[in-house]
Formats: structure tokens, sequence, C-alpha cells
């Protein structure tokens, strides 16, 4: 039994609880059908066509057309620094790049890196909603531009952004730009269906859908060069070097399968318990202010600040009570700066610093929710007799703040 | 997460202490909203012993956790006593604190020794002045967070040619953490600045000339000399220098951009930066 029974998980965008189902598919393939997917005799087979299926089913799950435009990688980062890189390693002659400044670290920070050898990036901003100003965006495009790459959903908001229409807008303006799409927060959560759109990258992650750490796939549209990150042997068809890892694809593409079985749950059940916990949090609790107020946001994460109180505060208080969360204020992550996404979205410092994400998935119960929703205000509470703030705070609490 | 120490989460769990005394005898405060910590410290004293503390802190569990316990250090103290508890006393007590939280033990000591200031503000006018002399102290800490000094600032900004708060952090790690120190760093570029420029403006004129010759012999001659060339100081009106290119550099059809680009951007850098260079056959 677990040692966590009564726990309360709402951070589901930073990982997920492996399906058993997935563990279960794995196993076999550790012990027993061990073999080198690569290699000729009947053991290595078994691999090889394990390895064959689950490209398909992947290529299902992100509605690409043809199972060779799947590439396996060893999670998001890799699949992220794999279309960058590799797309820029075959246009050397264009230093242009578009992004936006609400990315995931992994993706800003190679964005930092390539800006010391001579990129010039544009980060493009979000209004207060976290919506992107897709105008701003397609003002930069020109001939110079090698990239654009623009997150599907944002991990801290939830919201999604309009990929399908920014790689229309893209390559209408310059169709020899690539379009990467980071959809780590996207797969599993909302439909996708690559092949009806001018995307020539996507990269998604197995332990945001229930599958496993260490295991990643890239989407590369048919006719889209890139240059391998990881060269060695002939593997993936050359474009990703390494032993295939079969266990993980076996239950990365079981955690895909199992992610479209329950996309209806995640965007009706799943969707419902996250509208609860957000009302139910706003209506009790007269400092909470709505952040993630995007035209369109995944359906299982609400981020929701608290004026005048610390972050990391309530996240250690809400973990006494049994309640996984997280923090905008990356105090807990161990930089000690705020949220680039919360402040590049204008969000006040009176909320700036006591703003947490929750994210829910199909684990989630009513009772977690109702648990929730009747633990915070009391955390709330207590936490508000300890700030400085007594006299803002007694405007907002009495009613006659804004 | 960040591995606190037991003392840590009980006192951010049940803080000692919180909340304010209406007619406190010192209040001290610390940080602000906008750098995610604050912290107001109130304190009741009779006969110069600390009878009652009470606090509110706007930040983390270690936040919370050095203001409790600061609390509970101090009262029944002399403010004699109290005046000698640092930030690693705060620390200490607590069981220790990870490195990236040491800043919320020194918001602790910085709201006591404000409080402490306040206090003897009113008191009497000198002991003000003796607590100018150690923030004057070139050792005095400026980032807190990864503890560097004044002096390791300036060093910084004389012998590594550090321009902006950026390349201090990128030297010296201060200021990249919280970055609460930021304006106090730009406050030391802004004031070392400041000390050049004033250099310069106090040289009578016979400095001046002095230091325009040391500048062309030592600086300016040497790179000439590379292509057979030479320069001589002919006179010095004001700011206006008077130059006579020779050698090769004489008729040189880039000599003006030699005088404007090389030898009038030299003195100004090292002079003064109102040196107007001019040519004189």
């Amino acid at each position: 039994m677990s040692l966590y029974n009564n726990l309360i998980y709402l951070d589901n965008n930073a990982t997920t609880k492996v399906d058993e189902k997935v563990v279960e598919a794995m196993l076999p393939y550790f012990t027993e059908e061990y073999g080198n997917a690569s290699s000729i005799y009947d053991l290595a087979h078994t691999a090889n066509s394990a390895v064959r299926r689950s490209r398909e089913t992947i290529k299902d799950f992100l509605g690409a057309k043809d199972s060779k435009e799947i590439l396996f990688t060893s999670c998001g980062s890799e699949s992220a620094n794999t279309a960058i890189k590799g797309v820029l390693e075959l246009n050397k002659t264009k230093k242009h790049i578009i992004t936006s400044k609400v990315e995931h670290p992994c993706v800003l920070n190679l964005y930092k890196d390539l800006e010391k050898h001579g990129y010039k990036v544009d980060y493009i901003g979000v209004d207060s909603n976290g919506d992107l100003d897709v105008q701003e965006l397609a003002s930069k495009v020109d001939k110079d531009t090698a990239l654009v790459s623009i997150m599907y959903a944002n991990n801290e908001t939830g919201a999604i952004f309009p990929v399908k229409e920014i790689a229309d807008i893209v390559k209408d303006i310059n169709p020899e730009t690539k379009v990467f799409v980071d959809a780590v927060q996207a797969a599993g959560k909302i439909p996708i269906n690559v092949q009806d759109t001018k995307i020539d990258l996507m990269g998604i992650s197995a332990h945001k859908f229930h599958g496993p750490k260490g295991i990643g796939a890239l989407y590369v549209k048919s006719g889209t060069m890139i240059a391998p990150l990881i060269i060695g042997g002939h593997q993936e068809r050359g474009k990703r070097a390494g032993t295939e890892n079969v266990p993980y694809i076996v239950g990365m593409a079981k955690a895909a399968e199992l992610a479209m079985e329950n996309l209806d749950d995640e965007l009706t059940r799943v969707k419902r318990l996250r509208d609860m916990l957000e009302e139910g949090i706003l209506t009790k609790i007269k400092n909470a202010r709505l952040n993630s107020t995007a035209k369109n946001r995944v359906p299982n994460t609400t981020n929701i600040g608290f004026l005048y109180i610390e972050g990391e505060l309530i996240l250690l208080h809400l973990n006494d009570a049994g309640i996984c969360a997280s923090s905008g204020s990356a105090c807990t992550s161990g930089s000690l700066e705020p949220s680039h996404v919360l402040r590049a979205m204008g969000v006040p410092f009176t909320s700036l610093h006591g703003s947490i994400r929750f994210s829910l998935s199909r684990y989630t119960t009513e009772e977690d929710i109702n648990y929730t929703v009747q633990t915070l205000p009391h955390i709330i509470e207590k936490l508000a007799k300890i700030s400085p703030f007594q006299k803002e705070l007694g405007e907002i609490l009495n009613g006659k703040g804004c | 997460m960040w591995e606190y120490s037991d003392i840590v989460k009980e006192h951010y769990k049940n803080p000692k202490n919180v909340g304010s005394i209406e007619d406190a005898d010192a209040i001290g405060e610390a940080g602000a909203l906008a750098c995610g910590d604050a912290l107001k410290l109130y304190l009741k004293i009779k006969d110069g012993i600390i009878t009652d503390a009470k606090f509110q802190t706007f930040g983390c569990g270690s936040a919370v956790a050095s203001s409790s316990i600061l609390t509970e250090m101090i009262i029944g103290k002399t403010v004699e006593e109290v005046k000698k508890i640092t930030n690693k006393d705060i620390a200490d007590k607590l069981g220790g604190l990870p490195p990236e939280k040491m800043h919320c033990s020194v918001m602790g000591h910085e709201a006591l020794e404000d409080a402490l200031k306040n206090l003897e503000g009113e008191e009497e006018e000198i002991s003000d002045g003796e607590k100018q002399a150690p923030r004057a102290n070139k050792d005095k800490i400026i980032c807190n967070c990864f503890s560097v000094t004044e002096k390791a600032i300036k060093e910084a900004i004389e012998h590594n040619g550090a321009k902006t708060v950026e390349d201090i952090t990128a030297l010296t790690y201060a200021g990249g953490a919280c970055g609460r120190c930021k304006g106090n760093i730009q406050a030391i570029i802004n004031t070392y600045n400041m000390e050049a420029g004033n250099k310069k403006e106090e040289l009578n004129a016979v400095q001046f000339i002095l230091k325009v010759n040391k500048v062309i012999e030592k600086h300016i001659m040497p790179e000439l000399h590379k292509d057979c060339g030479g320069i001589e100081l002919v006179n010095v009106e004001g700011k206006d220098v008077y130059v006579r290119l020779t050698g090769t550099c004489k008729g040189c059809r880039n000599s003006n951009l030699t005088l404007k680009n090389f030898v009038q951007a030299q003195l100004r850098e090292h002079v003064d930066n109102e040196i107007n260079v001019i040519e004189v056959e």
C-alpha cells in the first residue's frame, strides 16, 4: 500500500502518476522481451515490433499522417532541443527566431544560449489573460526567420495558444520558416491533430500523461529536414542515435492509448472538477484572484493568486494538510525569481508572489476537490493574520477593496 | 522542496508572537512586497529590556520561521545584548537554513537593526553617527544571498571593468538570487563613476597638462610608433589639446580619424570627457 493513501495530488502539470496498466505493459520488456530492437534474431523481432506498434500509437495520438514522422527521444527537453537545434543546423544562413515570453524554461534557456551564438530572438508577449499577441508575432516574421516556436498550452496557466492559426500565418508570410510546437502540456488534455496543420515539429513527454519519466517523442513532418542532436548509430532513421528504450517506448504508447480513451473524461469530468475548485476558492476566499483567464484553457489547470500572502508558505501549509500543488512564485523551485509567465501577464506584485497552480488529472476525485475547497480557506485565513499588510487585507476582506 | 530543519518547520507551522503592538516603543521594517519578502517587527522596551516583541511577515516558510524565532531570542534581553545578534545567530538557532534562504535570516536582522536605530534616533544623535561608521566599512555585505562585500563589488568595477549590475552578477554572483541588492549594487556603480569623474575634475591646470602628456606618452605614442608615426603635445588651452602629428602620421589621409577616434578617445577616457584634440601644422 502507498504511504500517501490520503494524498491529494493537484500538481499534474509537474508530473503524473504512472497508470498501472502502463507499468504492466512495460514489465515484460525488461526481463523477458529484452532484445535489442536492432538485432536480427526472434527475440529482437518482438522488441522491434513493439517499437513499431508504439510508433503507430503515437502517430495516432498526435494525429500524424505517417508513423515515420514520429521520433522517440528521452524527454520533452530533448524533443525541443532536437527540433530547434536540428532545424537551425540545416539553415545556418538564417539567424532569426520567434518565440513567446512564456515558453517553458527548457526552451527559453536554449534561446538565451543561441542569442550568445549570433541568433536574434524575438520574444512575443501575452496580455493580462495570458493570451498570445498573434499580431505582434505575425509582424516579426520575415525572410530571415528560421524558426517560430510556440507552446501549445502553457504549463502555469493552462492557456491554449492558437498554434494551427499561427502556423498558417507564419507559412503565409514565409513558407521556408519552420514551426515548432512544444505540446508537452497539451498532449492527453486536448485532442491533437497535427496533420491538419502546417506545423513542422511537435514535442511531447510521456510523464505528463500518466506514462513514465525519461521518454518523449518528436513529430517531424515528412519532408522537414533536421540534423540529429545525438550522433551515433542508425536508430530512428539516423535522426536520434542510441539503442531504442523499448520498455519506455511501450510505456509511452500505452499511456497515449489510455489518454485517448480518457480524453472525454478529461474534457468533461476533470473540467467540471477544475471549475468546482476554482469557483469554490474564489467564492470562499475574498483575497483570491483568478490568474488563468485565457480564452481557451486546458481542462485540468487553474492558477489563482492570493493577495498579500506568499506562495511557498501556502504550499507548505497545503502540504501539511496532505495537498500537493505548485507555486508561481518560484521560491519553491530553487530559483527565487517570481514566475516569468505571471510577470509577462502583468500580474501585480500583490498577488504575484502568492500565486498557486492547481492541476488535476483523471485520478482526481470530487472528494479531493471538496476537501481542498474546505481546507484552503482556513489556511489562507491563518496566514493572513501573519501578513504585515493588515490594513490592505482588512479592506479586501471587509469588501471595501477593489 | 527545500530541506528545512524541524525547528524551521515548527516555527512556520506554529509561529510565535504573531501580530502587532499598538503602543510599540520601536518598529523595524525590512524587505518589500515587490521583492517577495517583507517583515515588520514591533518592540516594547522598558528600562533597556525588551519586554515584548511581535512580528508580521510576508514571506516563505523560512522567513516566517526567522521572524518567529527572532522574537523568542530577544524577549527578556537587554537592548545591548540584542544589538550583538547577527543573522547567523538567527539561522543557527533555527538549526540552519538552506543557502538560498539565508537572506530570510538577514531580513530578520535588518528589521531588528531598523527597530533599534529608530529607538536610538529618538534618544541621541551621536549614536546615529556611530552607526554610520560600520555602514561605510568596505567589508559591509551587500548581497546577503551570496555574502558578497562592497569591497568585492568595487574590485569588480575597478579591476574587471564591470559597468552594469549584470556584469557584477556575472563576476561576483551578487544580485543573482533574490535580487534585492540590485539597487545597492547600482548605487555603488554610480558612486564609483561619480568619484572617478570628480577625480578628473579636481586636476589643476598644471596637473591637467602633466596628465595629458603622460597619457600621450604611455597610451598613444606606442600605438602610433607601430606605424612609424608620432605625436607631439603643442599646447593646452582649457579642454583644447593642440598636437602635432609626426613621422608617417604627418599628412596621412587618415590622420583626422587617428586624431578623433584614437588620440581624442584615449585622452577623454583617461583624463577628461570633454577634451577636444586639435591638430596644428
